[in-house]
This record gives structure tokens, C-alpha cells and sequence, in this order.
């Protein structure tokens, strides 16, 4: 095999996840080396914490105390039994791409990341979850190796809601890829009641990343609270979703133009995706961190841009999020499966040309009623987005009341020019 | 839930099991209201995990018997 001999050199520039020429084993080994094996353990769980990695599939929760946590099987509550990691490449959401594209070009990043933490936490299960377009790339890889002859690849659907944690395990247990009530903790008792870890599969690639090379190297790109690199997907406007790899702490204008985008005639940008807020235009060069984009209430989650042109009504855009959301509600919980539709009804009226002034009034008093009724974040999240259109597009708001729209007037003054 | 007391227990309302029918909400009406489709709306915009005061675990556990959709459980905090 040629590249295992040489000397292996940990990735300099950004692109580390896509470092290798191609996503075979060879290409894969020699550009990384082999995974480091052994005991190390307790010393790899050290390095996560030092690295400061964060969940990559948009909770962003430290990965070391989710690798501790059901490590651990300390909590009373659970029922035992040997730990399960799941790798979640299910990638639910529309406007994102990175999992899909990672699993495609490094799929034995992911594949190692998944076989380090089923060797931290002395797991016994494996699984990687994927949608059908994925599988292909993941099966191939792992048919490229000896050591993965213990990962069950299992199918997901394509649906917004199929890669939230407790729908990823209702689905391997063999029901429906739909939430569940939150009264249960994974790390405790997840899958069948046993102690499960459930990362994205950019989290477990990163992992491989740092088994490797060490924290101190992870930290040498990004920021002290966005520390290495992240996957991000920049689509909307005339651009196609376009994945890119890039260093943590970035403005998001930049990200928009190194995907290829302009930011010339934007108007917003939304951050986090459909379960993200607005950005305004005038605010592009807010870095993609948690504090940064705090007071806007968006955060970097899975690394979704969503480009908006300023002779776009962001009225309009938002209400037709809004309606998919509110359509992909899993109807099992009341509040959500009534509250999201009217939700959506009343900003489509007011997105629609509406001239009721109580519009808005009624969809704050709305989003106040769903809000933290639900058994996943779906109601909250969508709410998030819903009230981040009235606060950054508030001009808009108004002028729609007054019987105008402010987008409409500036595309009739660009096509006038 | 006044301030100066931690609450006596919780209780929590499984959403995917819930259908509206608005017994808990009888059993414990200065705990839930019924928003506009009948479902149980906690008083203190808690959301699905209602903090209880000592008073109040008694006709929570009703609450949690009586439930037709088994949705409601009792959680000593
Ligand atoms: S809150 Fe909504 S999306 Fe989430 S489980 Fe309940 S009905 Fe489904
Ligand atoms: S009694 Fe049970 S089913 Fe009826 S409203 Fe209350 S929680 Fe829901």
C-alpha cells in the first residue's frame, strides 16, 4: 500500500476535513495516517476537551462531555446495558449540504471519528444513519477497510425533523423517524434504554482530526471560542448550495464570498437555517460565533447561510419558510401541529399585502403560545425565525401595512436603472 | 409559583401523548389554563414542565391517574 510508510503531516492550510485528493482509503492514509490505536482512551477524551469542539450538527454542545457523559453510564436513571454510538449524518435540513458532501469526500474521517468514540466509551453498537443518496459513498468505504466490519449503516428519510436526536434512535429502534418526548436522556438511556452517544458526523470527522494531531494543532486555526474549522453551506439568491470548509470565527460576509457569493445587493442573511434568524445586511460582518450572533438569537448551528437580495421580500421568504416548517410539524403535539399553521397563515397575510394592523400583535401572541410546548424544538425554533423576520424586516412590516412593499419598489428601481 | 419556594415536584406533559381532552386542566386550574385548542397551558408560561407547590401534589397526582392518554408524570424534584 503506498503512503503508509511515509511520514504523514497534519493538514496546514483550512482545508483539513477535505484535505485528501480523493475519498479512497489510500488517498485517506496517506494524507492522514492510520488512526492511532491503543488504549488512549481517557487521553483522547483530554484532547476533546482541550480542542474546545463543539457538536457540529447545531446544538453545538461541548463533544467531550457528551463523550463523558455516556462514557460514564453514572446517571441513576439508566438502564445499563452496553453503550451505542450513532453517527448522524441525516441532515434533515433543506438548505444544508455539508454532511452529504463530507460523506461523499471523506467518508473514512467520519468512519474513524465513529470507531474512536465507540473505543472511548467502550460501545459495543455502532451505527451510522444516512439518508438513501448517502449510503452508496459510506458502504464503499467501509468495504475499503478491516476494521469497520462493525458499523450498521441503517437508511433515514429526507425530512426536516428525521435528524433530530430522538427521532434518529425512534428510527433505529424501527419507528417512525419522528421525535419523542424528551423525558428520557440519551447519554443515560437512549437506544433500547442503553447509554448512547448520537454525534454529527462532522463532529465524529473532526474527532479523527484531533485523535491524530492533538488539540494544540486543532486550535491553531480559529478562535478561542470557535476554535478549528467548520463546515458551512452557502445557497439562496442565484447561488447553489455550495459546501465550503472554513475558520472558526469568520464574518459571515466573508463566508459569503469565498462560497462564491456576492454580498453587493443583499438584504439579509439567514444564519442557522430555517430554525435560524435573520442577519441584516448592515450587520454582514458579525463573526459566525454563539456570542456574536447572540443578539440577533442566532447562532452558528450546522453552518447554514441562506442569502436573501434586497429586492427579495424577506416578509415573504420568511412566511414561505414558515409554511414548510409548519407542514413538516410531526402533528404529534398539539400546540405545534395547530399552533405552527396559524402561525404561518397569519404572517402569509401579513407577507401577502394584508393591511390589518393587528397582524403582527397576533403572531407574537402566537409564538408565545407554542413556544417550549412541544416535544422537540421544532415550535421554538420555527418561532425564532418567525419573530427574526418582524424585528429585521420591521420597515418591511410597516410598509406592507401601509398597502406597499419596500423589496418590490427597490426591484422596479434596479430593473428602471 | 411564588419565588421565595423551590416547587415541590414537577409535572410533566408528554406533548406526543397529549390529545386535549382538559381533565388535568379541571384537576388543576390554578396551575393550567386551555389555550384555543384544549390543550393544557401552563399559568406560568412553563411550557411542558409545570412547577407544583406542596398544595398543589395532591390533585396532581389525580391529574396523573386519571389522564386518558397516560401523558402526565410526577417528578420529585
Ligand atoms: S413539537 Fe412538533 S415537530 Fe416536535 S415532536 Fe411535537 S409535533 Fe413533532
Ligand atoms: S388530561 Fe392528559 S390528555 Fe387530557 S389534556 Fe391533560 S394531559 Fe392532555
Amino acid at each position: 500500500m503506498s503512503g503508509m510508510g511515509g511520514e504523514v503531516r497534519p493538514p496546514r492550510g483550512a482545508g483539513r476535513l477535505f484535505a485528501a485528493p480523493a475519498s479512497d482509503l489510500t488517498s485517506h492514509l496517506a494524507t492522514f495516517g492510520p488512526v492511532p490505536d491503543g488504549p488512549a482512551a481517557s487521553h483522547l477524551l483530554d484532547e476533546l476537551q482541550a480542542s474546545g469542539l463543539q457538536g457540529r450538527g447545531g446544538a453545538a454542545f461541548p463533544a467531550w462531555r457528551k463523550f463523558a457523559a455516556a462514557g460514564s453510564g453514572r446517571d441513576p436513571r439508566s438502564r445499563g446495558g452496553a453503550a451505542v454510538v450513532v453517527a448522524n449524518g441525516a441532515e434533515g435540513e433543506p438548505r444544508s449540504a455539508k454532511d452529504a458532501t463530507l460523506l461523499r469526500a471523506a467518508p473514512h474521517l467520519v468512519i474513524d471519528g465513529l470507531l474512536l468514540a465507540g473505543r472511548t466509551i467502550g460501545a459495543r453498537e455502532l451505527y451510522l444513519v444516512t439518508t438513501a443518496a448517502s449510503l452508496p459513498y459510506v458502504a464503499r468505504a467501509i468495504a475499503e477497510r478491516t476494521d469497520a466490519t462493525a458499523i450498521r449503516l441503517r437508511e433515514v428519510p429526507e425530512a426536516f425533523l428525521s435528524g433530530e436526536a430522538s427521532a434518529v434512535i425512534s428510527s433505529l429502534e424501527g419507528g417512525p423517524a419522528l421525535p419523542r418526548d424528551k423525558s428520557r436522556r440519551l447519554s443515560s438511556s437512549g437506544l433500547a434504554g442503553r447509554p448512547t452517544l448520537l454525534n454529527n458526523v462532522e463532529t465524529l470527522a473532526q474527532v479523527a482530526l484531533i485523535a491524530r494531531f492533538g488539540a494544540e494543532w486543532f486550535r491553531r486555526l480559529g478562535t478561542e471560542e470557535e476554535p478549528g474549522t467548520r463546515l458551512v453551506t452557502v445557497s439562496g439568491s442565484d447561488l447553489a448550495p455550495t459546501v465550503r470548509e472554513v475558520v472558526g470565527g469568520m464574518t459571515v460576509a466573508a463566508i459569503v464570498r469565498a462560497a462564491g457569493g456576492s454580498t453587493d445587493t443583499l438584504g439579509a442573511v439567514l444564519v442557522g437555517g430555517y430554525h435560524g434568524a435573520w442577519l441584516p445586511a448592515e450587520r454582514l460582518d458579525t463573526p459566525l460565533t454563539g456570542h456574536d450572533l447572540a443578539p440577533f438569537g442566532a447562532a452558528p448551528g450546522a453552518g447554514i447561510l441562506v442569502l436573501l437580495e434586497s429586492a427579495s421580500c424577506g416578509l415573504k421568504a420568511s412566511a414561505a419558510i414558515a409554511g414548510y416548517l409548519a407542514a413538516q410539524s410531526a402533528r404529534q403535539c398539539g400546540p405545534c401541529a395547530n399552533g405552527l399553521p396559524r402561525m404561518a397563515e397569519v404572517l402569509e397575510k401579513l407577507a401577502g399585502g394584508s393591511r390589518d394592523t393587528a397582524l403582527p400583535a397576533e403572531i407574537r401572541r402566537l409564538a408565545a403560545l407554542v413556544t417550549g410546548r412541544g416535544s422537540c424544538h421544532h415550535p421554538d425554533g420555527t418561532t425564532r425565525l418567525v419573530l427574526s423576520a418582524l424585528t429585521v424586516f420591521s420597515a418591511e412590516v410597516k410598509a406592507h401595512l401601509a398597502g406597499g412593499c419596500l423589496a418590490d419598489r427597490r426591484a422596479r428601481a434596479g430593473v428602471a436603472a | 409559583m411564588s419565588r421565595e419556594r423551590r416547587p415541590a415536584a414537577t409535572l410533566h406533559i408528554d406533548w406526543t401523548l397529549c390529545d386535549g381532552r382538559g381533565l388535568c386542566t379541571e384537576l388543576l386550574p390554578e396551575r393550567l389554563a386551555r389555550d384555543e385548542w384544549g390543550y393544557p397551558l401552563a399559568r406560568d408560561g412553563s411550557g411542558g414542565d409545570v412547577p407544583l407547590a406542596a398544595s398543589q401534589l395532591e390533585a396532581a397526582r389525580d391529574a396523573v391517574a386519571l389522564c386518558p392518554r397516560l401523558a402526565l408524570t410526577l417528578r420529585k424534584d
